[in-house]
């Protein structure tokens, strides 16, 4: 277990870099709190059970202790995560494993493919991130991550972007165009 | 040159757009890609993927078979091939095989590189590109014009006349409102595709994965909606352990676009599962193509370690302005004129090798360590040694290659008393650039070479001796630079010989790829000059200082004059570059400049040869201050002048607006004098600033420090 101050300075140097690329970076102590934030959010973006306003939420320990809860009875809020709930979500949720305090990136096993679809066809991509899982950089993480047991493991630093038309920096071409990170300081720690 | 290929250089050079476009994005690409490093030890940084590259390099056999086991042993199918036509052949096969209608890709220059779209779509397959950058190229049916910015050549206004017609609907130029046309437009291919094709950044041998690194979010797309990927890896792209996909994740992003990391990077091992939960059919070609051949070349085997980042094209003097079209090639930029050379023939690199300016920018950024202009010199030495020279050449260097001929020319110019402007080959003489005229002024062949006046000069008795080495320039057009030197090392208590048969360094030869020539300068001058015994063999020329220090060593082991090369190594190591030998005079006690008076504002030019191969920079400025000139430092003080030796008599209308760039940079300061340390600059300079009757005196440090003499 990392050390509070430790973790606290990890979480800023992460948040920095996270937010210096577009990343919506926010800190909660227990999965309740970040819950009791995540439905307003939705609800203010206008999830609905319409095509093209749902929210898929991947399944994660957090989200599976939220499933029954007060999310659930949101109309549009999904946990199964179809292509084609996806293609028409304006949000997807998962979890993600770890964070790197360097680049402010997520990384997260995503071979099981509602992993992939809920982080990368939605408009918005909300990321459930346990503050313990920051470490300092790539270094830190390749002994911990196994391409042999992962099959797709994805790194995600900041929302997607161009900049093909005349350099001109844009955001959101192929992938969401918000990235939303959810730190929470209660989790079950490294899942990968 | 081919006409055609003189054609397209001038139209590329005369398109604002392109020209504009590129030349912002190089100078603010200096700026983001240094605040990108902060924190990282760049030469420690790359030292370690040179070092696992060139591994993965000399091993390439042994990485394929270990990349073949293991990416098998996860369930992904793995095609290897030389031939390019048979990794064509393979995906139509696997096409037809899964009833194929529809493709869609992520960029890969290794399926550009063996023309697979055009491939599929006379197959009857569908090909869409999604990188925005690629499909917008796509619509317009052209090219990528840079390796990772594809349609930096186009505005906005062009990109939305293609994107009106693809969609049907009159769209502004909105660059935000272009962007959500072709998320929208592409989004359903998608999700109607029944294959996705990608490259791969990075092939890890050990676990048998690939990484795609992107901005955009395509690859996700392509890798995980349809039922079928096939991913081509040229295999240049190996690396033997996992960890090693940290140094070139460090690397890419930085070195690429400035970017701390991409907003994707995605790890694949074997099949994924697919959105029905069926597995992915996941098939890795590992394409050759020449690569093994390269690895087996000592010169070449390094264009291994490239990582593709592109940085060579974005710090290249030449590319910003041309762009990547006059390439006329897949590969562009530096490395894009090595990998042609290979890919395709030497022979279709004759015309784009000689854009390079030899400046070495792109050797200073490379994160994989790759020597570009040594391997462009190399492609150069290859192309004379099986085609033979010009005739034109080769007159030229029979002259140089006979110092008594040489010079005895040169004084017949000198008699004429005025600069060149017709007749003979005389005018193609390495700096008797008279087809220049339009942009500069020319210098006139001094009345007297430096080599007469030396005989008259009075030195005072000294026991320590120092031998000059002049070199054509200062010998022949600027004597004055030769006499300053003379003057201020007798101050320093040194006597200068002159060994009158010295001759020209082979520069100019080297630089035009007759190695030959060059050794037999090499060799002339090495007798010249290591036939007294002397403390130093000095030189006010960076590229004369950088031959007498590594290029004669390096010319006579090509050329195989064994013989020659103790007395070479002697030579070398008593050479040493005015500024650097003076600094040391000056802190040794040796030597005084006069202090306290004000001499005002000064800029200073880095010449290439002496700031990037000699590594000197401050010595000159040290002196310059210590002076009393208050100096000024000029935007990009480091960049090529265009003088390039006999480049600018090549391709003036590439060295022309290099030199206007460096003129305004000068001006911009507001100095009065610009100091250099190499006389090729001077040339350049002073004669762009008497053309266009500016107000700057340009001068050699040699010069300004010899009037501060105590």
């Amino acid at each position: 277990m990392t050390k509070t101050a430790d973790l606290d300075e990890l979480y800023e140097r992460y948040k920095t870099k996270a937010q210096a690329v577009g990343t919506e970076v926010y800190r909660f102590g227990t999965r309740y709190e970040a819950l009791e934030s995540l439905i307003p959010l939705l609800k203010k973006e206008g999830v609905a059970d319409s095509a093209g306003a749902f929210a898929v939420c991947a399944a994660g320990p957090a989200i599976r202790s939220w499933e029954g809860a007060e999310l659930s009875t949101i109309p549009g809020v999904h946990f199964e995560v179809t292509r084609e709930l996806a293609a028409e979500a304006l949000i997807g949720i998962t979890e993600v494993d770890f964070a790197l305090a360097d680049t402010g990136t997520l990384v997260q096993d995503q071979s099981a493919v509602e992993q992939r679809l809920a982080s990368s066809l939605p408009t918005i991509h909300i990321a459930i991130l346990g503050t313990n899982t920051i470490l300092p950089d790539k270094g830190a993480l390749i002994t911990r991550i196994n391409p042999r047991k992962s099959r797709f493991i994805a790194f995600i630093t900041g929302p997607s972007r161009t900049a093909d038309i005349e350099r001109v920096l844009t955001i959101g071409v192929h992938g969401p165009k918000r990235l939303i990170v959810l730190a929470v300081d209660e989790s079950e720690g490294e899942t990968l | 040159m081919k006409k055609d290929f003189k054609s397209s250089v001038s139209k590329a050079v005369h398109n604002a757009t392109l020209t504009g476009a590129l030349g912002k994005f190089s100078e603010a690409y200096k700026v983001n890609r240094q605040k990108a490093y902060e924190g990282i030890d760049f030469e420690t940084l790359r030292e370690t993927i040179a070092e696992r590259k060139s591994y993965a390099a000399a091993h390439l056999d042994l990485m394929a078979q270990t990349f073949q086991i293991n990416a098998e042993a996860a369930g992904a199918k793995v095609f290897r091939t030389n031939d390019p036509e048979e990794v064509k052949a393979y995906i139509l096969k696997v096409a037809r095989e899964n009833d194929v209608k529809s493709v869609v890709k992520s960029k890969s220059m290794a399926s550009e590189e063996i023309h697979l779209n055009d491939y599929l779509e006379k197959n009857g397959i569908e090909v869409g590109e999604t990188d925005l950058g690629e499909w917008i190229i796509q619509l317009a049916g052209q090219k990528p014009s840079h390796m990772v910015m594809p349609a930096i050549h186009m505005t906005k206004e062009e990109v939305s006349e293609l994107f009106s017609k693809e969609v049907n609907e009159r769209l502004t130029s909105d660059i935000p409102r272009l962007v959500e046309v072709a998320r929208n437009e592409l989004r359903s291919k998608f999700l109607r595709a029944d294959m996705g094709i990608s490259g791969a950044n990075i092939a890890v041998a050990e676990t048998g994965s690939i990484v795609l690194v992107t901005n955009e979010g395509n690859a996700r797309l392509v890798t995980t909606l349809p039922r079928v990927h096939v991913a081509i890896v040229g295999i240049e792209k190996f690396v033997e352990k996992f960890e090693d996909v940290v140094p070139v994740l460090t690397a890419l992003p930085r070195s690429a676009t400035a970017q701390l990391l991409t907003s994707y990077v995605s790890i694949i091992t074997g099949p994924a599962q697919n959105t029905d939960g069926s597995m992915k059919d996941l098939h890795i070609i590992l394409m050759d193509n020449r690569r093994t051949d390269m690895a087996a070349d000592d010169k070449f085997k390094q264009a291994l370690q490239c990582i593709r980042c592109g940085s060579c094209l974005n710090v290249c003097p030449v590319f910003r302005l041309v762009g990547g079209h006059v390439f006329g090639s897949v590969y562009t930029g530096g490395i894009g004129t090595i990998l042609t050379a290979w890919f395709e023939e030497m022979q279709k690199s004759e015309d784009i090798q000689g854009l390079c300016l030899q400046c070495g920018n792109c050797k200073e950024v490379c994160p994989g360590k790759l020597d570009i202009p040594d391997m462009i010199l190399e492609i150069r030495r290859r192309l004379v040694s099986q085609k033979g020279q010009t005739l034109v050449q080769k007159s030229i260097f029979s002259v140089v290659n006979n110092r008594k001929l040489f010079h005895s020319m040169l004084r017949t110019a000198s008699l004429a008393g005025k600069p060149f402007t017709s007749g003979g080959f005389i005018r193609h003489l390495p700096f008797f650039l008279s087809e220049l005229t339009e942009m500069r002024s020319l210098p006139a062949i001094a009345a007297e070479p430096f080599r007469d006046r030396f005989e008259k000069i009075a030195q005072p008795k000294q026991k320590e001796k120092i031998a000059f080495y002049a070199g054509c320039l200062i010998d022949f057009a600027y004597p004055e630079m030769g006499e300053a030197l003379v003057k201020i090392l007798n101050k320093a208590g040194f006597e200068v010989i002159f060994p009158q048969e010295q001759t020209c360094c082979g520069a100019p030869a080297l630089y035009n790829g007759a190695w030959d020539v060059a050794a037999q300068n090499a060799i002339d001058n090495i007798k010249a000059l290591t036939a007294t015994d002397v403390s130093y063999v000095v030189s006010a020329c960076p590229t004369c200082t950088v031959a007498l220090k590594h290029e004669f060593l390096k010319t006579l082991d090509v050329e195989k004059k064994t013989e020659w090369v103790a007395q070479a190594q002697k030579l070398a190591d008593k050479s040493i570059d005015f500024s650097t030998l003076v600094k040391k005079l000056v802190d040794d006690g040796r030597l005084n400049i006069a202090e306290g008076v004000e001499l005002g504002k000064i800029t200073y030019h880095d010449s290439c040869h002496l700031k990037r191969t000699l590594r000197v920079s401050e010595q000159p400025r040290e002196l310059l201050q210590k002076a009393g000139f208050e100096l000024s430092e000029m935007f990009e003080c480091d960049m090529c002048c265009g003088m390039g030796g006999s480049y600018s008599l090549k391709l003036p209308e590439i060295s022309a607006p290099i030199l206007e760039r460096k003129l305004k940079n000068i001006k911009e300061t507001g100095a009065g004098t610009v100091a250099m340390d190499c006389p090729g600059c001077v040339l350049q300079i002073r004669g762009g600033f008497d053309k266009e009757g500016g107000k700057v005196t340009v001068k050699h440090t040699v010069e300004l420090l010899a009037e501060r003499l105590k």
